[in-house]
């Protein structure tokens, strides 16, 4: 028989017991539907975390930090000696002691190996802003560092290549700012106030090119994000009158590395930090445990959902273990007319992989048209604290492997009824009442 | 070629058992179904196997039609050890030399009346245009082509049987096998079924192997063999 008409007989044959496959059909779709609602919430989830991660930073950028003291422990919570260039950070077990680096420090980074770039991360310490004299608020400005990137709800996010002072507000400063609505903001000046070394404030007007939006973890959480222009600016003014040995001290700088690096290349490149008395975070640290818990979380569900394919398996060698004993007489006219037993197999094995099939494209687009209606409508209400969050969402490739890992299920609970059948005698099969 | 039977060797033969014996189960409940048959089945002839029912003479149509091995002795189709047969080349045979009427027909009732006939043309993997043209042919010489796209349980007994003869020589065989073709049907629709085998076998020198215990049907084949508890008990030539 040509693999075309075994097809096709198989697929045929699925229909001959409508309502014992419409039944096994509906085990799978219950299966294909958890599955794929559950990774879609992964990919949802993840997805959203990925987005934020790009605001933190590139994927091949280091924040690193002096580390203090090699002995420091973090959890000892007795009085730390004195160092006149140590900054402690967090209070109690989050404590962490860091030192100043200076222009030598950047250097040693600079030459760890597969270190291609290094910069100070140099803070604005901005007095207040406002909009047309109005109201002054306080504010963090940070700019961002290379690979970062911001999603914003209006305009765009302040352009690093231009020599234009522009900077982009938080949502909650729109309203307080005098704006009526997000729209209405860009293309504003904002006044921004900084104090230099010698007591004296200046104010530096920049514009408004966008409103960001609230993420998780966006760069400095609710500050005001300026271009690079605006943040020398403003970095030199508060500068001005410094005692030359506060200058040129930096508590962070940015390394940035070869991004074709392997994650065991980056280890090493961290510990290579280390050895120099640096200590250096990616991204992927910052939000590892993050990212671990949502994935373990998505892999419980999933296991539910692989617990009722595996029910829903079971549910294919009844259904076809039914079919062979109907059709053992057929079997057995189709041995006599010279079938062999492989095809026989093939036959058999087309049929529960087609329930399969049908069964997991049912409950895959189900699940996507459900999936994206109950996202979107959280995403009005629940979720509407978390812009930027689609809970559950779907990619063509996860989707994709669903389908053939039901359809795989599917063949394997296929082929204890096929290789039955196939082992049919044509004789006993003829014979059989 | 040597014949213990002595009977004539005027026609080749296609089929040749020697002292087959077939044995069902083991100990108390052993059964001896064959006992040492010995036979030859000549191109062209048509031959009668009658008995009793447990004589053993569908087992012996069964081994004939190498659906079935036996325990001893040899079967030879074409001179060729059946033993020494791929399982591609038994598939082959079945599929291409030997035809089958069953006494309770096995149509696939889903199907219709032309995919019944088409499906041992289908399983040869004959592409579909000309596996269509090729059964529609068939049941043209039944007969029975307006009845191509019924469903096959919508047919009455004889028509049934007429379909099951088109499914039987739509590849063209050798060899007809006939289990008990007419034992449903009542005399009038037998004997058409009974007219058309003998036509096939005369005008198309289909052989035909007719396993029956009726004796009017088996007085019209050339030869007939009388089966009693796995042994030949006489052979008659017409």
């Amino acid at each position: 028989m040509k693999t075309i008409d075994l097809v096709r007989t198989g697929v045929r044959n699925t229909f001959r017991s409508r309502a014992r496959t419409t039944l096994t059909v509906l085990a799978i779709f219950v299966g294909a539907f958890t599955l794929t609602i559950t990774s879609g919430l992964g990919t949802g989830i993840n997805r959203y975390i990925d987005d934020t991660v790009a605001a933190i930073g590139g994927g091949d950028v280091l924040t690193v930090t002096k580390v203090a003291d090699e002995d420091f422990d973090p959890t000892d919570t007795s009085p730390q000696e004195y160092d006149p260039n140590a900054v402690t950070t967090g209070d109690g077990i989050a404590r962490t002691s860091i030192e100043m680096m200076t222009q030598d420090d950047l250097d040693a980074i600079g030459d760890v190996d597969d270190i291609l770039d290094v910069e100070p991360i140099t803070p604005a310490q901005v007095d207040y802003v406002s909009h047309d004299d109005g109201t002054r608020y306080t504010a963090t400005v940070s700019a961002l560092t290379p690979g970062q990137t911001v999603q914003t709800t209006a305009g765009a996010e302040p352009e690093n290549g231009t020599t234009q002072f522009q900077i982009s507000l938080p949502p909650t400063y729109v309203e307080p700012l005098g704006f009526d609505d997000d729209t209405d903001a860009i293309g504003a000046t904002l006044t921004i106030a900084v104090t230099d070394g010698a007591f004296e404030q200046h104010t530096v007007d920049a514009e408004i090119v966008g409103v960001t939006e609230e993420t998780l973890a966006g760069p400095g959480g609710a500050s005001l994000i300026a271009n690079q222009a605006l943040q020398d600016e403003l970095v030199t003014l508060q500068s001005t009158g410094l005692p030359d040995d506060q200058l040129d001290q930096w508590a962070q700088a940015t390394a940035t590395f070869d991004p074709e690096l392997t994650p065991d290349e980056v280890d090493a490149l961290k510990e290579g930090l280390a050895d120099e008395g640096f200590s250096g975070t990616t991204t992927a640290d910052t939000l590892g445990a993050f990212t671990t818990v949502i994935d373990t979380i998505v892999l419980i569900l999933n296991a539910f959902a692989g617990i009722a394919l595996l029910a829903a398996g079971f549910g294919i060698v009844n259904t076809l273990l039914m079919s062979v004993q109907e059709r053992t007489r057929e079997i057995g006219l189709m041995k006599a007319m010279g079938m062999s037993s492989g095809r026989v197999f093939g036959l058999f094995s087309i049929e529960a992989v087609f329930i399969g099939f049908l069964g997991s494209a049912i409950g895959v687009i189900t699940a996507m048209i459900v999936g994206t209606a109950v996202s979107g409508l959280l995403a009005g209400a629940l979720l509407a604290n978390l812009p930027g969050l689609t809970l559950i969402a779907f990619d063509p490739i996860t989707i994709g492997v669903t389908i053939l890992v039901i359809m795989a299920v599917a063949f394997l609970a296929g082929t204890l009824p096929a290789a039955r059948a196939a082992r049919k005698d044509p004789v006993d099969a003829l014979r059989y009442e | 070629m040597l014949d213990p039977l002595g009977a004539d060797t005027q026609g080749a033969a296609i089929i040749s058992v020697r002292d087959v014996e077939k044995t069902y189960g083991s100990g108390a409940g052993r059964f001896d179904a064959l006992r040492g048959v010995s036979l030859d089945i000549r191109e062209g002839e048509s031959l009668a196997i009658v008995g009793k029912s447990g004589s053993g003479k569908s087992t012996l149509m069964h081994v004939l039609a190498l659906l079935d091995e036996p325990t001893a002795g040899t079967v030879l189709l074409d001179r060729r050890n059946a033993k020494e047969l791929r399982s591609s080349e038994l598939n082959r045979a079945r599929n291409k030399t030997f035809g089958f009427v069953f006494q309770q027909f096995f149509l696939t009732p889903t199907q219709t009346v032309l995919e019944n006939v088409m499906l041992p043309l289908t399983i040869a993997g004959m592409p579909n245009r000309a596996r269509r043209a090729q059964a529609m042919a068939a049941l043209e010489q039944l007969e029975l082509a307006d009845k191509a796209k019924n469903k096959a349980t919508d047919l009455s007994g004889g028509q049934k049987q007429r379909v099951v003869i088109a499914r039987a020589l739509v590849n063209h065989p050798r060899i007809i096998f006939a289990d008990e073709p007419t034992g449903n049907l009542d005399t009038a629709t037998g004997r058409t079924v009974e007219d058309i085998l003998f036509t096939l076998n005369r005008e198309q020198g289909i052989t035909l192997v007719i396993v029956t215990h009726d004796d009017d049907l088996a007085a019209r084949c050339d030869r007939r063999i009388q089966i009693q508890d796995g042994r030949i008990l006489e052979e008659a030539t017409r």
